[in-house]
């Protein structure tokens, strides 16, 4: 290890041409040369592609928020939170260790009555915290969407508080991005902790059973009830109630949606039952991103129906055969709880039966929080936020701040700072009667950042800069941060690897051949044919409607506990996770091999010599 | 005397001083219900009253117990004497039709045996003492299964047999020998199955290597099997080791006995077994663990039909004696959170 290293930050140097979009992003996020003394590690795992200037907003949220629990909140003995910086759109991150033994010891102090205050009250932390974000997301719902009338209505003044509209511009924008911040907070009020009994259990396991698999471990955990599996089971009920009212034929494999609901409107009685029924499932459940939340272009299902509706057509076929496609859950328990007797059943002594009935039993505990969260958190809060931000997006595009081309999407190019700016430009213009400056100084900015977004694109970073700090083998830090040894070795090792060889997360065994459909937006979901290999950036429970079309699923981002592992283990469909860079490694229609016992993927095909020329 | 000859269906474990080791585990696995060839044990009874014939006519047990396990020449030279005598000495004759009739009940169709020697105290736990008499396979017809049967008991006074039990000083009146007369499978393969991890010791793995033809050839070590690693409890292949299998042992085109054949080039490097073959396999070999609340090191078969045969089936020797020194994976305590508490407050990862 000592011999091969990463580049220090400071000689990573900016893209050429794309210097002022990198200034573009906070200056406590650009490298300094004191940065050269720390170990950072590209997150690849949250923030696989350059980011907008916007969606910064979710780095620094995010990380705000697990520094302050980390630190303050529950002082983890040996980790405190994690600094970010970007460069050429890329986020690298690194942890600040606690290695003094006297802060240690103090610190542990502190976190054993803090963890254990947690994990006594669990169920009713558990249940406050689940009203404190549904108050949440009903707060965001209730925010006006933003505009400007042209002379502001009498009722203002006779009703109200002789406040005029464009100071709602503020308010609205700034308790939307209080609010994304709070629901951060709440993200990591209880997911270490949750991890950590889930840890704790997989140690156990690994130690008294060294071959057993992550899968097993993680379905002796897997919570059954998680809210991971309540957007698909609606999908099949939509499907079902479909071919209970007799409209299930207008439900095809090449349908036309906005057709297909006109249709329906025009049907009469049974078409509008069904299309309540759609609105029943839409709120909450179709508030699934159909990415895993982080960028802005990860839209949800509400957004796009293109998804659910894809999956449609092979459950009516599958409810009209007499198949029951609800999900057995009671089964899923049962087999759950076998699998549990049938591991406890081999230990030799009845000393470690003891202890592993007290360390499933935590974390079938806390873990339905670490599984349920997401969809509170990353899914409906972050989609509701994001569209927000469109509204002001296309407030700005309907006054010309990203020029005649302009379009709401734009106001992704600016950091949250000056898109504060740019709506109180509106609000003094819309005031003083003037015209707004920004018509004159968004557009170039805008096309700068797009242009730089696509060049940065173009190139690799490295998976890691600086040194390789020793306290990297704290089992804390490889839970919080997913990184080993093993796969820093592995990075290092980058440029000797296999080429037709990609490793990731073994995520649910079984081998499988197929061509591989490298599908980067949810738009192109009509291209996946039956018993194609699914090959997309992040594939999360917002997919599993077409886990039954397809062979094998592979993705560039998660882990053997993501939940598209727990949701491909429940398809039994062969799935390896976290490649990194399955979508750019592997060509659409090339024949690829699945091994999702080993975590392999292997391209077969010869690469198309046409293909790069 | 008790009878010469006892079915598999009758015996068990138990009845080892009358059946022997793999008399008896064959005995005890047909009765759990596993599918094992359908054979007879010739039992401690037919070979005493063999002895006894011998013995009449000019000691035997003495000679073995006076001789000096050191002095090989001595060994070599009683053992050539002895096993003469075996070979030599006319069978009783109600033993003879008893066999003569349990074959002809066993082989209705002229079907070739197998006949294993079945020592009572081979397959005890200690498994060092194993493989020391002789396996004939391939055996046509009951006049070939008779001599064969005399040369198992003649195995018995091996140079190897008989200084072995000088060494561990067993009394020569309470060895005795039953031999194993067994349909033999045309193997399409076969091969062994540990029902834990060899490397590890892990309970939770079931370890399987496999190669095509008789298992002979796996079990003297002629092919390098192949390997499968599969999840006891999850079916889980988590290794599979395909390996260059250049030979396979199969039955030879006349006159009885096995011979070894080259594999065409395709064979050599495909898998004997297929998934579906692993997951029998597995659920026999779980099957056979709980039966005796142990694991298990077993020898299986793969019919031409691809039905799982259960050739051998004994206690796992190695970790078993290791599992009884282990300590508890973690110190119990009263609270899961004190195990919580040691991932969070680090130290060096072991």
């Amino acid at each position: 290890m000592s011999e091969k290293g990463f580049p220090l930050p400071s000689s990573i140097k900016v893209i050429p041409g794309t210097e002022e979009a990198q200034a573009a992003y906070p200056y406590y996020t650009q490298f300094v040369p004191e940065d050269d003394e720390k170990f950072w590690f590209y997150n690849s795992m949250h923030f696989p592609e350059p980011m907008h200037h916007f969606d910064m907003i979710t780095a620094e949220a995010a990380y705000v928020a697990m520094g302050a629990f980390n630190t303050r909140v529950h002082v983890l003995p040996t980790a405190k939170g994690v600094d970010h910086r970007i460069i050429n759109g890329r986020v690298y991150i690194g942890g600040v260790v606690v290695t003094d033994p006297d802060e240690i010891a103090e610190r542990t102090e502190e976190f054993q009555q803090r963890a254990f205050y947690y994990y006594e009250h669990w169920e009713d932390l558990y249940a406050q915290w689940k009203d404190k974000m549904k108050a949440l997301i009903a707060d965001a719902q209730a925010l006006p969407s933003p505009a400007l009338p042209k002379y502001e209505p009498v009722e203002t003044f006779k009703e109200g508080d002789a406040v005029p509209a464009s100071h709602d511009l503020l308010k609205i924008y700034q308790q939307q991005v209080e609010g994304y911040h709070r629901m951060w907070h709440h993200h990591f009020e209880f997911l270490l902790l949750g991890y950590g009994a889930y840890m704790t259990f997989f140690d156990f396991c690994k130690k008294a059973f060294p071959e057993i698999s992550d899968q097993a471990i993680s379905r002796m955990v897997a919570g059954m009830e998680a809210e991971i599996f309540r957007p698909d089971e609606e999908v099949k009920r939509l499907a079902r109630r479909a071919v209970e009212l007799g409209v299930d034929h207008h439900f095809t494999d090449d349908m036309n949606i906005d057709q297909v609901l006109a249709d329906l409107d025009a049907l009469g009685e049974h078409g509008k039952h069904w299309l309540d029924e759609l609105e029943t499932s839409r709120n909450p459940w179709f508030n699934v991103s159909s990415g895993d939340g982080f960028y802005h272009y990860h839209r949800s299902w509400n957004d796009d129906l293109s998804l659910p509706f894809a999956a449609l057509p092979g459950y009516i076929e599958k409810i009209k055969a007499g198949e029951n496609v609800t999900r057995p859950t009671e089964q899923l328990i049962e087999e759950r709880e076998q699998l549990v007797a049938d591991y406890r059943e081999l230990l030799d002594t009845e000393e470690d039966k003891a202890t592993y009935d007290q360390l499933i039993g935590l974390a079938h505990r806390v873990f339905p929080y670490v599984e349920g969260h997401k969809f509170y958190c990353e899914h409906w809060y972050t989609n509701l936020f994001f569209n927000k931000i469109r509204e002001f997006g296309a407030l700005l595009a309907e006054h010309d701040f990203f020029g005649p081309e302009g379009v709401e999407e734009d106001v992704f190019h600016l950091t949250q700072y000056e898109l504060e700016s740019a709506i109180i430009d509106l609000m003094l213009s819309w005031g003083v009667g003037a015209e707004p400056r920004g018509p004159k100084h968004w557009p170039a900015l805008v096309a700068q950042r797009k242009a730089a977004i696509a060049e940065w694109d173009k190139h690799p970073t490295p998976p890691a800069l600086g040194n390789v700090p020793d306290a990297i083998d704290d089992p804390a830090i490889n839970m919080l941060w997913g990184i080993t040894r093993e796969n820093l070795d592995s990075w290092l090792d980058d440029g000797a690897e296999n080429e037709k060889e990609l490793k990731g997360f073994a995520a649910c065994s079984g081998v499988v051949e197929g061509t591989a459909r490298v599908v980067k937006s949810v738009s192109e979901i009509g291209r996946i044919q039956q018993g194609d290999i699914l090959v997309c950036q992040v594939t999360n429970p917002t997919w599993s409607p077409i886990f039954q079309k397809i062979g094998a699923a592979v993705s560039d981002i998660g882990g053997s506990m993501s939940h598209m592992a727990i949701v491909a283990r429940e398809y039994g469909l062969p799935a390896v996770v976290g490649t990194g860079k399955a979508t750019t490694r592997i060509k659409d229609g090339q024949r690829i091999r699945v091994d999702g016992g080993k975590g392999t993927v292997t391209i077969l095909d010869d690469e198309p010599v046409l293909e790069d020329a | 005397m008790t009878q010469a000859v006892a079915w598999f269906a009758d015996v068990g474990i138990a009845d080892r001083p009358t059946v022997g080791g793999k008399g008896g585990s064959l005995g005890e696995l047909t009765q759990a219900g596993i599918d094992v060839p359908p054979g007879f044990v010739v039992t401690v009874a037919a070979f005493e009253e063999f002895l006894a014939a011998l013995e009449a006519r000019e000691p035997i047990r003495p000679l073995v117990e006076a001789l000096d396990p050191t002095d090989l020449g001595a060994a070599t030279k009683l053992s050539e004497q002895l096993r003469a005598r075996v070979m030599e000495e006319p069978m009783p004759a109600s033993v003879r039709e008893a066999l003569k009739s349990a074959h002809a009940q066993l082989c209705e169709d002229g079907q070739p045996v197998a006949v294993r020697s079945s020592a009572t105290t081979e397959d005890a736990e200690d498994a060092s003492f194993a493989g020391l008499q002789d396996t004939f396979l391939w055996v046509l017809d009951a006049d070939d299964m008779l001599e064969r049967v005399r040369e198992c008991w003649a195995s018995l006074y091996s140079v190897e047999s008989m200084t072995y039990r000088r060494k561990q000083d067993f009394p020569e009146d309470g060895v005795a020998m039953a031999v194993v007369v067994q349909r033999m499978v045309d193997a399409k393969c076969a091969g062994v199955m540990f029902t834990r991890s060899p490397t590890s010791g892990d309970k939770s793995v079931i370890t399987i290597e496999g190669a095509w033809g008789l298992g002979s050839a796996v079990v003297s070590g002629e092919v390098t099997p192949d390997k499968w690693v599969v999840g006891k409890i999850t079916g889980e292949i988590s290794q599979r080791d395909i390996s260059d299998k250049h030979a396979r042992q199969v039955p030879a085109p006349e006159g009885g006995g096995i011979v070894e054949v080259e594999n065409e080039a395709d064979r050599r490097s495909a898998p004997c077994l297929t998934d579906d073959e692993l997951m029998a396999l597995r659920e026999v070999g779980r099957k056979i663990e709980r039966h005796y609340g142990k694991p298990q090191d077993i020898e299986w078969a793969l019919d031409q039909d691809g039905k799982v045969l259960l050739l051998q089936s004994r206690p796992e020797t190695v970790w078993a004696m290791k599992d009884a020194e282990a300590k508890p994976v973690a110190e119990p305590t009263g609270s899961p959170l004190s195990h919580v508490m040691g991932i969070f407050s680090g130290g060096p990862k072991k």
